[in-house]
């Protein structure tokens, strides 16, 4: 259980990055609410998910400083930090050689939970995300899209994480699938509330999920509030444009 | 080069007997295993060894105890002191590498030119000379000696032959004299085929051509630890003249009798002379299918222990170098490099390191079977999909884990089928390891091969393909299995 309290759960501190010539972020700082789901969006190439796989320490700043659960991210020994982080990427990325179960059980089985407990939490969450016990052994291969997705959420969610990192989880999946995604989610955070970064391009999304909206631009942060707020007053052609792009 | 002292130590061990892989080199050995095994003597054969160098470095590893060799060879080829003609120029040369020359057999083997009988009466060809004076004859030699400095360069200058010669394969070209497609062609003076068709061999009155003279080569530390052998084989002196040799060559190249055969019938007739005790060594008989389950068995020990090897060290250093772009290349880059490398070049680079037989040849098959394996697993290894991997770090798998559970069984299928690769690719190069004395399905190939004999080549090739096929299908069942559950 994640303790919830009123600090940033995560903290950027005047961070730089650059890839080669290419300078995706400079000298930014932002805090993230702890309990709460934070929204990132922004165009193709505004630095969204970069900034996201600088927590769980995917991708390192080149200057500046990143912390998570109020301590700098170390240098070494990484797995006991990404342990309390859970991670869901787009199509899920299931390993294709493991069975549904035991791609979502895997890091758990690692860590030397008892069987029981595995079984247990597996149940929990495949009640959580509607799915039925006869995926459990089926290879990802046979199942559906919406299915793995919410494989990979139960994934994220095996090991009891303080924080969850989903980089545009439900975009790959038809617009009816999604929404039973977003319930599923949604669910999720009203039995415990997971401090959550979401990366999205898609604002209807974020307008539903999120509790705070970033909007980033190139690499700036160029407005953040509630997401009503946003919506109700953009802070400059580009945010209006992101919000049009939905309307 | 480790002298390998204890083998010798014992007079009881057996006489090692090597031949080079053409047949009156078969012969010889043969007529000298016989007449040894006849008086009680163990004999072991290493028969159709690739080469003259292969022989000769057998030899002075103490492989080896005994080959026959010929003069010129020695002189020109190994030594490479034209200058040094008859045994005791040869053996003050020989002596510090502990070889020494035994008394020769009593015929010269000789380079000679062969025209048709007719042609020869007609034109009254007597000496090589003689040749000059008909420039429209088609003079056809085989590859090898038109490319040897001795061979036809040296032969046109010193009789001022004005000829252009054409190259033919050497099998084919009594054939085509008969024929009278072509009107001469180089020949070995003791050739069976010499009596099989109407030639003449003209007269090298110019000495052009150095004297072969065959000679038992031997260890002087075997002479010395086995004295009642070596005085049985130098009976063998001055026993067989150039018109002998032909005739048992002819009966193995013409009547087609088996190496075996011809050996014991020249012994019989020898008894007397040599006085030899009456049981000659009786014709070892060759029962088909023990003798086939032998070869097959030899077969994939070699290709079994090869493909092993290459797994578990393949394995081990693709495992080891994959993260490592340019490491990993290299290594990919060497392996390849030991492919281009001829087989059987490969085969004889590894005797002076391992000597002849069973090792050096697995040793040789490992390594042409590395590439295959190393480079799948390699590339398998190192191009899982990028998302994967990257979930797998933020799983908080560390790197050996991140081995374990996603890139290698991900990785199975194609490190398999490079496995599956190498193991075909060995079998059938396997048989070239009968040419350093390994045995195997290669054997009834390469004495086939000496002797023409088409049914003793298809000895060993069908098998050897038979069981490259099988193992196909059994690597393609196993694969099978092994990818069910993969995308």
């Amino acid at each position: 259980m994640s303790s919830l309290s009123a600090e940033a759960c995560v903290a950027f501190h005047g961070v730089s990055k650059s890839f080669g010539d290419l300078v995706v972020f400079n000298d930014l700082s932002l805090m993230l609410p702890s309990g709460q789901t934070t929204a990132i969006v922004g165009a193709s190439g505004s630095g969204k998910t970069t900034l996201l796989q600088m927590v769980n320490a995917l991708e390192q700043p080149d200057r500046g400083c990143v912390q998570v659960f109020g301590e700098p991210i170390p240098q070494h020994k990484l797995h006991h930090l990404r342990h309390r982080i859970g991670y869901a990427v787009q199509g899920a990325g299931l390993f294709p050689h493991l069975s549904a179960r035991d791609n979502v059980v895997l890091v758990a089985r690692l860590q030397g939970w008892s069987e029981a407990r595995i079984q247990q939490r597996f149940e929990e969450l495949l009640e959580a995300m509607a799915l039925p016990a006869s995926v459990a052994e089926r290879p990802p291969r046979e199942l559906s899209g919406g299915q793995q997705q919410r494989l990979g959420l139960c994934r994220a969610l095996m090991l009891e994480p303080d924080l969850l990192l989903l980089d545009e989880p439900f975009s790959a999946v038809d617009p009816v699938t999604r929404l039973g995604l977003y319930e599923r989610f949604e669910e999720v955070q009203r039995r415990q509330a997971i401090s959550t970064l979401l990366v999205t391009h898609d604002m209807r999304e974020a307008r539903r999920l999120a509790d705070v909206l970033v909007v980033l631009e190139q690499g700036q942060i160029v407005q953040s509030g509630a997401p009503d707020d946003v919506f109700a007053a953009p802070g400059s052609p580009y945010v209006e444009r992101l919000i049009a792009s939905v309307a | 080069m480790a002298l390998a002292l204890s083998a010798q130590a014992n007079p009881s061990n057996p006489v090692r007997v090597a031949s080079k892989n053409f047949a009156e080199n078969y012969l010889l050995a043969e007529i000298v295993a016989q007449l040894l095994e006849g008086e009680g003597i163990a004999v072991e054969r290493a028969f159709g060894l690739g080469g003259t160098l292969i022989c000769y470095q057998a030899l002075l590893n103490a492989e080896i105890d005994l080959y026959v060799e010929y003069t010129g060879t020695l002189s020109q080829a190994i030594l490479q002191r034209p200058e040094l003609t008859g045994r005791e120029e040869l053996n003050s040369a020989l002596t510090e590498r502990g070889i020494r020359l035994l008394p020769q057999l009593g015929f010269n083997n000789t380079y000679a030119i062969a025209v048709r009988s007719q042609l020869a009466e007609s034109l009254g060809l007597r000496n090589i000379g003689d040749l000059a004076e008909h420039q429209q004859l088609r003079l056809v030699f085989s590859h090898e000696f038109l490319e040897r400095g001795d061979g036809w360069p040296g032969l046109a200058k010193r009789y001022a032959l004005p000829h252009s010669v054409e190259g033919i394969e050497h099998a084919l070209a009594y054939q085509a004299i008969a024929d009278g497609a072509i009107d001469a062609t180089d020949a070995y003076s003791t050739d069976g085929e010499l009596s099989r068709y109407p030639l003449r061999v003209l007269a090298d009155d110019l000495a052009y051509f150095p004297a072969y003279m065959a000679a038992p080569l031997v260890r002087t530390d075997w002479l010395e630890q086995a004295p009642a052998a070596a005085a049985w084989v130098r009976r063998l002196a001055g026993t067989i003249d150039a018109a002998t040799m032909q005739r048992l060559n002819a009966q193995v190249a013409v009547e087609g009798m088996s190496y075996a055969e011809v050996a014991s019938a020249f012994l019989d007739a020898q008894r007397q002379t040599l006085g030899l005790s009456a049981d000659v060594a009786q014709t070892p008989t060759t029962n088909f299918w023990p003798q086939l389950a032998g070869h097959v068995l030899r077969h994939l020990q070699l290709t079994g222990l090869a493909l092993a090897a290459a797994i578990l060290i393949g394995l081990a250093v693709s495992l080891t170098v994959f993260a490592n772009t340019r490491l990993a290349n290299a290594v990919v880059y060497f392996c390849g490099l030991l492919q281009t490398v001829p087989s059987l070049a490969l085969l004889a680079l590894m005797i002076p390191i391992f000597g002849i037989g069973f090792t050096p040849a697995v040793v040789a098959l490992f390594l042409y079977s590395l590439l295959p394996i190393v480079r799948n697993a390699v590339t398998a290894l190192s191009t899982v999909d990028p998302t994967l991997v990257r979930v797998a770090t933020a799983l908080g798998l560390s790197r050996w884990q991140q081995l374990r559970y996603l890139r290698l069984p991900l990785s199975l299928p194609m490190i398999f089928a490079g496995i599956r690769t190498a193991a075909v690719i060995s079998i059938g190069t396997a048989t070239l390891a009968a040419f350093i004395g390994a045995g195997g399905l290669g054997e009834p190939i390469v004495v086939g091969l000496s002797l023409n004999d088409t049914d003793m080549i298809l000895r060993g090739a069908i098998p050897a393909a038979m069981l490259a096929i099988l193992a196909e299908f059994l690597f393609a069942a196993v694969q099978k299995r092994v990818s069910r559950g993969y995308q």
